[in-house]
């Protein structure tokens, strides 16, 4: 058995040799035929080799930071603080595992704490901005008259216990259903468009599908703007927002229930097709069904990026201060433009209702988000318990049907022979 | 011993001229004609709607392309009603933002996607994917609020310090200030090309972040197993196996993270004060993006004015396909990328 000794990955502490250069092969020293039998390596879970380097270069790191910026060095500021100490800890850490360990195990050590670190970063970004926005809001949103009132008859200088946003709520709401009313039946009928046909022209459907989702959204208000109301000569309303919306959210949905309906396993399709199903019944009660929780996740998704979007709404809503709510004259504001132009007020009364609203805003997408999770966390043709009962159920009702009609036939041809 | 010949069987069928092959196309119903009508109407009309996006940004821009011509790439003021503007400044701008975002989003879109992959215990995975899905999900305008109301404070420290050090590096110094003097003061570093490329960053990181986990996710386990039976550590599988069979998948989800970066509007626009120079120096106040300058302007300007938007926002809108189809090329084309979708 021979061993290369310069393998970059190999690392198996019992294979090592002198470290003698050129590199050679050498035998592996075999244990004696007395010596102990192999004890197998724990694989799972965390040794105290794993842990205590870990908290041992914390700790150190810690202190010496502290050293760095209380002591010896002027350094200062938060950011900078948990820089250095990262840094720190890097090397107390690196220092440390190469006490017991050769320099493969140091390295892979280190890129999982790095590795680690990217994750911790990404959630310590996002519990920021959601802990900020909502602390920054609370004093709006603890006060009722936020979700009840419109700002008609407040100004900016009037304090948080007057006035609110519903109006930008109930403008939010109305621009989604009209977008919903427009995306979804549009939406849905494109993506079996894309998989139902084949050929030149849904390719290209496709193609044009797949560049309209790099559309930057300002340019879906721009277009609307300069067509409905600077052509057509309507005024800017939530009509004309909901159009801009639609068309941002059309190529993502189509695309992502492109993407769910090509999920659909063959076998139903053909099963449908072999029972003499024409094409739009195993579309409408095969294909369709069977998608159910991945389309609405793709249209839930679709609504919840349309919902925060604020540049199309800019050019196309208008803002205004009162509850409309007709969807057709006069502007209508929405959550995000109306965040967008509460905090661009220097009163610190109307910055906190910016704020507020943003948290609204927020929330409003996390549910969104959590309903479309639930939704869709299934790939297509599996079901959640209480659909699987109402299948059960179903079935049950067919089968007894079935067999009363059997019942019913071999009542009339008693000779039928029994199989 | 005899042997059993299988007789052979002649079908007994008459080959009369009429007996020809099968017709195997089947006659549709009138429930899938009016089926088929309808879904194609609805492609088509998709179709329609989409072009006469494209289609009619280029017909408005063209009025105010036809009078500048290529001197519209190279102008930086943005002067329309004096006919001089051009798009040199915001572009370069716009390109800043997005690359800054990109640099920052990038690292740490790689990282949570390997530690989800390979790292991370197999409880924590679906809460981190939950994760970066949400952060995709936030509204752009939550964080450009938290850009301008948190992140610029607390990141001022950071620019000056980048300042001090690695000034020496062009597009890292900055002309008005002094890192040295500990009373000099800290608008210079305000409302720069770097704090709202940050931001920006916080928008990208997820989109690219969902691409990587899809791509390493697929990594063969054979190759991975395989790796990991020749010794390798966890890291040396993921250099030797994963990183080169998502490679495809890395340059993918950049490209399309860059895509978003470049349309970013409503981010950019609170956090930038806009100028109308080429302005390398990332550190320093003051940029400007194609998209915030179709939002800030778009109401006040007039018929000749608009037509010049509308050719920014056309160059913007090239620019992103452009981006976009070279990132789903590179997605389509690597190894991993047969079946993923990005």
């Amino acid at each position: 058995m021979t061993i290369l000794l310069e393998h970059p990955i190999v690392h198996e502490p019992r294979l090592q040799a002198t470290t003698t250069s050129p590199a050679r092969t050498v035998l592996p020293q075999r244990p004696g035929p007395d010596a102990p039998p192999d004890q197998p390596r724990a694989t799972r879970g965390l040794s105290r080799n794993d842990v205590l380097p870990l908290v041992g270069a914390a700790l150190s790191s810690l202190c010496t930071t502290a050293l760095l910026f209380g002591r010896l060095t002027p350094l200062s500021g938060d950011l900078g603080f948990v820089a250095a100490f990262f840094a720190v800890f890097l090397l107390t850490y690196a220092a440390i595992v190469s006490i017991t360990e050769d320099r493969p195990a140091v390295v892979d050590r280190v890129m999982a704490v790095l590795l680690c670190a990217a994750a911790v970063v990404a959630f310590v970004a996002l519990a920021s901005v959601v802990i900020f926005v909502i602390l920054r809001g609370v004093k709006a949103l603890t006060h009722t008259n936020f979700y009840v009132k419109d700002l008609s008859e407040t100004g900016p200088l009037d304090p948080l216990d007057k006035g609110g946003i519903s109006h930008a709520i109930v403008g939010t709401l109305i621009m989604t259903a009209i977008s919903l009313a427009i995306t979804v039946p549009l939406g849905v009928a494109c993506s079996v468009y894309l998989n139902e046909t084949s050929g030149k022209v849904t390719n290209f459907v496709r193609t044009v599908v797949t560049a309209m989702t790099a559309l930057p959204s300002i340019l879906a208000g721009l277009f609307i703007f300069a067509t409905w109301v600077l052509i057509l000569g309507y005024e800017r309303s939530g009509l004309a927002a909901s159009i801009a919306m639609s068309i941002m959210m059309l190529p993502i949905i189509i695309r992502s229930a492109d993407v769910v309906l090509r999920l659909v396993p063959g076998n139903l399709r053909e099963a449908a097709a072999a029972m003499g199903a024409s094409q739009w019944r195993t579309v409408w009660h095969v294909v369709l069904p069977t998608a159910r929780s991945g389309l609405t996740t793709s249209v839930i998704l679709g609504v919840a990026r349309g919902v925060g979007e604020t540049a199309p709404i800019l050019l196309t809503a208008g803002f205004t201060s009162t509850m409309n709510l007709d969807p057709i004259n006069g502007p209508m504001v929405s959550l995000p433009l109306a965040a967008f132009e509460l905090v661009r007020s220097p009163q610190p009364s109307q910055v906190a209702r910016g704020f507020a609203t943003a948290a609204v805003l927020m929330v409003l997408v996390l549910i969104l988000f959590s309903i479309a999770r639930i939704l869709g966390g299934r790939p297509a043709g599996q079901l959640s318990k209480r659909q699987a009962a109402a299948t059960v159920s179903q079935s049950a009702t067919d089968l007894a049907r079935i067999e009363g009609s059997r019942r019913a036939q071999t009542n009339d041809i008693p000779q039928e022979p029994p199989r | 011993m005899a042997t059993i010949t299988p007789p052979t069987i002649t079908p007994n069928r008459p080959t009369t001229p009429a007996d020809g092959l099968r017709e195997l196309t089947s006659r549709r119903g009138n429930g899938d004609r009016i089926f088929l009508g309808g879904v194609t109407t609805s492609g088509v009309l998709v179709l329609l709607v989409m072009m006469a996006v494209g289609a009619f940004l280029a017909l408005e821009a063209s009025d105010a392309l036809q009078s500048k011509g290529w001197s519209f790439l190279t102008t930086s003021e943005w002067q329309p009603d004096r006919n001089q503007f051009g798009i040199a400044a915001v572009l370069v701008g716009t390109v800043l933002i997005a690359f800054v975002a990109v640099v920052v989003a990038v690292p740490i879109a790689m990282g949570t996607a390997l530690f989800i992959t390979d790292v991370a215990p197999t409880w924590l995975r679906s809460w981190l994917i939950a994760l970066v899905d949400l952060m995709a999900a936030v509204p752009s305008v939550v964080y450009g609020l938290w850009g301008l109301f948190f992140l610029q404070g607390k990141i001022i420290g950071l620019s000056r310090w980048l300042n001090a050090w690695f000034g020496w590096v062009p597009f890292l110094d900055v002309a008005r200030a002094d890192p040295n003097s500990p009373l000099s003061s800290q608008t210079v570093y305000t409302a720069s090309t770097f704090i709202a490329g940050v931001v920006v960053a916080m928008m990208v990181m997820p989109i690219s972040c969902v691409v990587m986990r899809e791509v390493f996710s697929q990594v063969p386990a054979g190759e991975r197993e395989g790796a990991y039976a020749l010794g390798s550590t966890r890291w040396g599988m993921i250099r030797v196996v994963a990183l080169p069979f998502g490679r495809g998948g890395i340059i993918g989800g950049t490209m399309l993270g860059l895509g978003r970066a470049l349309g970013e509007t409503i981010a950019v626009l609170l956090i930038i004060s806009p100028r109308f120079d080429i302005n390398f120096h990332i550190l320093e106040s003051g940029s400007n993006s194609v998209s915030s300058l179709i939002a800030a302007r778009t109401f006040e300007s007039t018929g000749f004015g608009r037509s010049a938007l509308m050719a920014a926002g056309l160059a913007l809108f090239a620019i992103t396909l452009v981006v976009n189809f070279t990132a789903s090329w590179f997605v389509a084309r690597s190894r991993s990328g047969a079946s993923s979708e990005a």
